[in-house]
């Protein structure tokens, strides 16, 4: 299982990539800064990188909002 | 647009129209260190005109922008002036970095006055030149009291040192038209037509208690005046209940150094700094200068966040109709877009060549300021109307009507689901249908404000009346009406779903205003990023970023520059909540505030917040004074907080169930939605009170909500009137 921001789990698969957790969890937002286990994680990356049984995943979306 | 007169015999029956009713010469003094030092204060009921300093109690209490609208409001109201009441003041400010143009986002005013529709004092933030341009001709503030014997303007030549009350009997009053005839009276070459400012309403200002304000500024490339708008809290209402048509300041020789800086080499090399960044980032972040705000359209309605049929969703299928690319077609790009000078973030759109397809100026072809976001999710999400061309003719007409676009989106999506309900119908309605969706209606709403007749009258009385109305005249559930109708403190919610995210129901409960986004935009940091989980966590965020937000208002500042673009290193370089509060950008804001003010007293990030925290205390007080600012005040409309309905539940049934087993404690199997739902409930609004006690002991108030005495004595506020006012009403020992 792959902990998001601490309130999400995604199920892992073998080879699963940073992308396809942002895509599991609809998080459309081109805008995020995303750490493993408290390493940065490239955007130009997210397709490649992949994640571990157990990661801890912090996706930070960047929005100034209203 | 002067029909069926020409555009010269127009301005000459308007000049034939003017009569001097009061008239003042003075002798303008330069602005030194962002301030003019003087206030100037105009009774319409009496025709009196008169000049006040800015003392340095004034000057370093309450800064300036809404600090100053905050003080001069307070001394000219009792505790029981309503806001029709000729003691009632339209007070505009800018504040002491507002106008200079060597950074983006600079040219705010701030209007407040006592709220039709709150009771209490409301503020609001806007573009265009007025606020600068009145500071540079002279003055700090204008506080307009009374209520004028006949239809009047106000008008301030900073260059003649001349002040006019003027009788205006051939005005038009809706602002579309106003504003272009006072740039075509009172400017007669270029130049002179871009010193030429106005804040005008218009005629469903008169009908409703949603009025806006619309400040204007002359767009010489166009060749046409553009409106920005003071929305919020009905101050368009105040405007033409005292019969003034418009407020007008002319002033011609604006410089980079008018504003007097202390430093204006820092200024200078803060703002080039700035610029590169909005140059490089805007593109790959929000691309504001493209879209404007309504960039966040997409993002709400992927996050579940967009209201959707009076805030009962968050999301929809048909919301791509009105992202923010359905607009672009109609934007004039041809030249930039800042409502002030110098602001390269420039998310002021324009769309030209507009159609009217009804009212009164059915066929022809406007020109519109927008739409911004809160107009696309109010009137187009909010009551499911998925058509970007009837967005912008509401926008259109709402801004020449003077009527506030959020409020009147928001109003209109809760008559739409009583309309549903069957708490409404076609006999009630005089015989509108008004499902959601039916963009026709919703129009007719709009003209029926603008004329003065109909059921737009009952929804230009905001929702909290409606409610009123609805159960003593249709018989409605008065307890229902209070969950989905979305208002707090009698001011109708801006345009974001917040069941997700308990900070910010707090950031719209606790607003001194009411529900509005300026003060607190946490959804994010709290619901998706989890950045702030603990309740002593989403205090300390509904401390910090109400102060800092604050502080934009009390210098004449628009906060899109501070946190809708960042430092490409910003994440890397600072993380949490220490990232969101952008502090490179909060080092350029100090570095503004004493390159301006010249003073050495404030050094950091925190002295600004400090700064802050003296006006939001005094407001709070200010609420006080009139009647509220306690914690009953600060309730909210539980739609705010989770779903009313079975309906609204089952659409989010899985989320609902899990968060019933993780946080409620409860296993929901065999539970009937109604069970599961009334349960939920429960937890929530417990949530919401514990939320509040952990604000109050951050924010230094007691349990009823009210600032301390040991507060406000070390904030300077200890004044005898607020000590005596903290005396009658505190609950705890101070």
């Amino acid at each position: 299982m792959i902990s998001v921001n601490d309130k999400w789990e995604v199920q892992w698969s073998p080879g699963v990539t940073i992308q396809e957790v942002l895509t599991a969890l609809g998080f459309t937002h081109a805008v995020v800064v995303v750490s493993v286990n408290g390493l940065l994680v490239l955007p130009a990356d997210f397709d490649t990188h992949v994640v571990a049984d157990g990661d801890s995943v912090k996706v930070i979306h960047i929005i100034g909002g209203g | 647009m002067f029909a069926p007169q020409t555009p010269k015999e127009r301005v000459e029956a308007i000049q034939a129209g003017h009569r001097v009713l009061a008239e003042v010469h003075y002798e303008r003094q330069p602005v030194t260190k962002g301030y003019a030092g003087r206030t100037l204060h105009v009774d319409v009921s009496a025709n009196q005109i008169s000049i006040k300093p800015v003392d340095d109690w004034m000057r370093n209490t309450f800064i300036g922008g809404r600090g100053f609208d905050l003080w001069l409001l307070w001394n000219a109201v009792t505790g029981s002036t309503r806001w029709d009441s000729p003691e009632n003041e339209i007070v505009i400010s800018s504040g002491p970095i507002g106008g200079i143009t060597q950074y983006p986002g600079t040219g705010k005013s701030i209007a407040a006055a006592i709220s039709p529709l709150t009771g209490t004092v409301i503020d609001s933030n806007v573009g265009g030149y007025f606020g600068p341009l009145l500071k540079f001709a002279g003055f700090d503030a204008i506080e307009l009291q009374g209520i004028a014997g006949e239809e009047i303007i106000v008008f301030l030549d900073g260059n003649q040192g001349l002040i006019q009350i003027l009788a205006a009997p051939e005005e038009s009053v809706n602002s579309n038209l106003l504003a272009e005839e006072m740039v075509a009276v009172f400017g007669k070459t270029p130049q002179e037509k871009q010193g030429v400012t106005s804040v005008s309403a218009g005629v469903g200002s008169e009908h409703t208690l949603i009025g806006c304000l619309n400040f204007s500024f002359w767009d010489p490339r166009r060749q046409l005046a553009r409106l920005k708008q003071a929305g919020r809290g009905g101050i368009g209402t105040v405007l033409r209940n005292k019969r003034v048509k418009a407020l007008v300041v002319k002033y011609v020789g604006l410089k980079g150094d008018s504003n007097g800086p202390a430093d204006l080499s820092l200024i200078q090399r803060t703002g080039a700094t700035m610029h590169r960044e909005i140059y490089e980032r805007d593109p790959i972040m929000f691309t504001m200068r493209l879209d404007g705000t309504n960039h966040l359209t997409r993002i709400m309605n992927d996050y579940d966040i967009l209201p959707v049929h009076n805030f009962r969703y968050g999301a929809h299928p048909e919301a791509h109709h009105i992202y923010s690319e359905n607009f672009q077609k109609y934007f004039d790009y041809s030249s930039p877009d800042g409502c002030w000078y110098g602001c390269t973030l420039a998310c002021a759109k324009v769309a030209t060549g507009l159609e009217l397809r009804t009212g009164p100026l059915k066929g022809q072809s406007v020109t519109v300021d927008g739409p911004e976001y809160e107009t696309v999710a109010g009137i187009g999400a909010n009551c499911g109307i998925w058509d970007a061309h009837a967005v912008l003719e509401a926008n259109y007409y709402c801004d020449a009507y003077g009527i506030d676009t959020i409020s009147f989106g928001t109003g209109v999506a809760f008559v739409m689901e009583c309309f549903e309900e069957g708490i409404l119908s076609k006999d009630t309605t005089g015989g509108l249908d008004l499902h959601f969706g039916n963009g026709g209606a919703m129009l007719e709403l709009l003209h029926q404000m603008g004329r003065g007749e109909g059921f737009g009258l009952v929804v230009g009385q905001g929702i909290r009346r409606m409610k009123k109305i609805f159960a003593e005249q249709y018989g409605a559930n008065p307890a229902f009406l209070q969950d989905i109708g979305m208002e707090a403190k009698g001011l109708e919610y801006s345009e974001y779903v917040t069941k997700e995210s308990l900070a910010q129901q707090g950031g719209y409960g606790l607003a001194n205003k009411g529900p509005q986004h300026d003060e607190a935009w946490l959804i994010f940091m709290d619901a998706v990023n989890n950045q702030i989980p603990t309740f002593e966590d989403k205090a300390e965020a509904l401390h910090y970023f109400p102060m800092w937000r604050t502080w934009f208002g009390i210098n004449g500042l628009c906060k899109l520059p501070w946190n809708d673009v960042e430092p490409g290193d910003n994440r890397a370089r600072y993380r949490g909540i220490e990232a969101a509060k952008v502090p490179e950008h909060v080092q350029n804001y100090v570095n503004l505030f004493t390159a301006v003010t010249g003073r050495a007293d404030v050094k950091t990030g925190d002295d600004l917040v400090r700064l802050s925290e003296v006006v939001y205390n005094f407001q709070r007080l200010f609420n006080l004074k009139m009647g509220f600012g306690t914690r009953q005040h600060d309730a909210i409309p539980y739609r705010s907080a989770g779903p009313v309905t079975d309906a609204e539940y089952e659409s989010r049934a899985e989320r609902y169930d899990a968060q019933l087993r993780s946080q409620v404690g409860i296993d929901p199997t065999g539970l009937s939605t109604t069970e599961k739902r009334l349960a939920l409930r429960r937890h929530r609004e417990a949530q919401y009170e514990t939320l509040i006690d952990a604000v109050y002991a951050r924010r230094g108030w007691d349990e009823n909500g009210i600032p301390t005495l040991q507060t406000a004595r070390s904030l300077g506020l200890d004044t005898p009137e607020i000590v005596r006012l903290i005396g009658q009403h505190a609950t705890g020992a101070a």
